[in-house]
């Protein structure tokens, strides 16, 4: 794995933008080639990747506020529930927006509700913050459940769709491929028009969806790598010496908060339009332990981590779901599995695995009466 | 005379019952090196923690170039110019020595999320800025090799070198020592006593906090001993040297030993 890594790294520059824009092309084309392992037998599967993106934007978001800034958050699905909400209310239920008007809306909805979660709370650390997030996704559950504003436990439907281009045939077709036994054939029959968002065909809402999350993948770079970024860390190591140490600790929580609330609430807004339909049980606590799991499972502070413990989290059940409810027992199993083997993670940060290596170099070291020491004056 | 950095004026701590400062008063002046010391539990590290911010004082005023730091937030204070450094030490272990540095530099930034997001100018300038910075510090204090190591793998000498490295990083006037010599071997005190002249010797005043009284002695203009929250004496080491007092309470009975 770590040869791969360092192969891939000592390329040149050219090559590994190359290979990068591959591998999106491969993303964006996975549910027309429908790879017959990959490719999900009984449902949609331009449905389950899509799924799988919003996923991975929580997962992105999530790993903001757990992972750089190591606040534990467990009611994430809050956030998700108020972008939902408020794209709901104001393209369908109460006024009849645009969608690419409603999501910025929602997702400035969904901020200041994360600053103003955050204000009160972000003084209190540890396991009274869980506490405190915990009560917050259920309380924004149970306002919808019991607001008539919000239509109670009915729901809400008919949330607005994003804009086709080329009207109700899209610019032109793109034919999926068919896998039969031994052969693989284009077709043409089952084909994709570019690029509607209809009620059947569920690709474009994929592509949709795989685009922000590179849009964001790109930005948590920008930031991780910079004062933010590091201000985030520092926070997390040790809050006090941060704090003695220049950083206004309590700003940048909030600031993380903030930032996850943004990408939790543009992932809800996404996702409700999609749905065409929310109601309350759209937003269970269950979620946000998924998406909880999403995040500790790929390895918490690294975004690629993170990005395959989403696609897990999504994707699997999806995978076997001839198995029924033996899905949830092996999760359960591969849970307690993963926590006793890889405790930090499928993929931890660079930085943990870079210690291990320092370490077993610096064993190396000792053995060979380390050279490093005696030059040091 | 010089001017006075630091001012502590009668300053009292109290917690709860116990009196953990009583009436301390002393100043730090411009440019000199002044040693903090007394038994254990005097309160030499309970009157840092009050100079930056971590306990509010009873009672007494503590004022930095003229101008009153009581109540003020801790890394307000930083920012104002007291930096220091931790007796057990507290680095950021999963940075490398060099992000740990540059946490230190950002305290004089400004760059916030959209500077970031952008990549406007100011992140620009101020990155540069931030690393050249860090990176001649980490040359200054000899660890400049181990740049990109984790803090936590350094070894314990590094990991003290690092903190005054990232101490002065956040461009303090005044920079608190709080014991850098525990745990080091007698060859690594005299080169840590150089260090610290060296530190002076670049614009910056030193508060230290020592147990080892050679280290005191050769390197401090001055000592303030506290002796259970009360300052007993005060003056050059000569004539702390000389003191009954502070042989009494600190040194001990047979002065030879204690030195």
């Amino acid at each position: 794995m770590s040869k791969i890594k360092q192969r891939f790294v000592a390329l040149p520059k050219p090559v590994k933008i190359l290979l990068w824009v591959l591998l999106a092309l491969f993303a964006y084309a996975l549910p027309l080639l429908e790879p017959p392992i990959i490719s999900t037998p009984g449902v949609d599967f331009g449905g389950v990747l899509f799924v799988v993106t919003m996923y991975c934007l929580v997962a992105i978001g999530l790993n903001i506020v757990v992972g750089y800034a190591g606040l534990l958050d467990l009611g994430y699905v809050g956030f998700y529930a108020i972008g939902a909400y408020t794209a709901a209310v104001l393209t369908s239920f109460h006024a009849h927006w645009p969608l690419l008007l409603a999501i910025p809306v929602a997702v400035v909805v969904t901020t200041i509700s994360g600053v103003l979660l955050g204000a009160p709370t972000l003084r209190v650390r540890g396991d009274y913050l869980a506490i405190v997030t915990l009560g917050f996704g259920e309380i924004i559950r149970l306002v919808a459940v019991n607001s008539e504003w919000l239509n109670q436990r009915k729901g809400i439907s008919d949330i607005a769709r994003p804009p086709s281009i080329g009207g109700q045939e899209g610019l032109f077709e793109i034919p999926h491929l068919f896998w039969g036994d031994g052969t693989v054939l284009v077709d043409t029959k089952d084909t994709t028009q570019f690029l509607v968002f209809g009620v059947l065909d569920q690709i474009p809402y994929y592509w949709l969806g795989l685009t922000v999350v590179i849009v964001m993948l790109f930005a948590d770079r920008l930031i991780k790598n910079s004062r933010v970024g590091r201000a985030w860390e520092a926070t997390r190591e040790d809050e006090d010496a941060a704090e003695l140490m220049g950083v206004p600790t309590f700003k940048f929580k909030l600031l993380a908060f903030a930032t996850g609330a943004f990408v939790g609430g543009l992932a809800g807004s996404l996702y409700a339009s999609r749905q065409n339909f929310i109601n309350p049980d759209s937003f269970l606590l269950l979620y946000s332990i998924l998406f909880l799991a999403a995040v500790v499972v790929g390895g918490q502070g690294n975004r690629w981590g993170v990005l395959v413990g989403a696609i897990l989290v999504a994707y699997l059940p999806q995978r076997f779901r001839e198995f029924d409810d033996f899905r949830v027992l092996a999760f359960g199993l591969a849970l307690v599995l993963l926590a006793t083997l890889r405790p930090e993670g499928l993929f931890p940060p660079r930085r943990t695995v870079r210690a291990k290596h320092l370490e077993q170099e610096l064993e190396e070291l000792e053995e060979g009466a380390g050279g490093e020491e005696s030059a040091r004056v | 005379m010089s001017e006075a950095i630091l001012e502590v004026q009668n300053l009292t701590l109290k917690f709860g019952g116990l009196t953990a400062l009583d009436d301390v008063t002393f100043r730090i002046d411009e440019g000199e090196i002044l040693g903090l010391i007394g038994p254990n539990g005097a309160g030499k590290t309970t009157c840092f923690n009050a100079v930056t911010g971590v306990y509010r004082p009873t009672s007494g005023g503590i004022a930095f170039q003229g101008r009153s730091i009581v109540g003020l937030k801790k890394h307000k204070i930083t920012q104002q110019g007291i930096a220091r450094t931790f007796q057990n030490i507290r680095l950021f272990p999963t940075m490398t020595a060099l992000e740990n540095v540059l946490v230190g530099t950002d305290a004089q930034h400004t760059t916030g999320m959209i500077s970031a997001l952008f990549r406007l100018p100011k992140h620009r300038r101020e990155e540069q800025d931030g690393h050249e910075r860090a990176m001649d510090l980490l040359r200054f204090m000899g660890i400049h090799r181990k740049a990109d190591e984790l803090a936590a793998n350094l070894s314990y000498g590094d990991q003290r070198r690092l903190e005054i490295a990232r101490a002065m990083a956040t461009n303090p006037k005044l920079i608190c020592l709080d014991e850098p010599a525990a745990g080091f071997n007698p060859a690594e005190k005299v080169e840590l006593m150089n260090l610290i002249r060296r530190v002076r010797d670049r614009g910056f005043t030193v508060l230290l906090i020592e147990h080892d009284m050679k280290l005191v002695m050769g390197v401090t203009d001055r000592i303030v001993v506290l002796e259970f929250g009360r300052k007993i004496a005060e003056g050059t080491p000569a004539e702390i040297r000389d003191n009954p007092a502070v042989i009494a309470a600190y040194l001990g009975v047979d002065e030879e030993d204690a030195s």
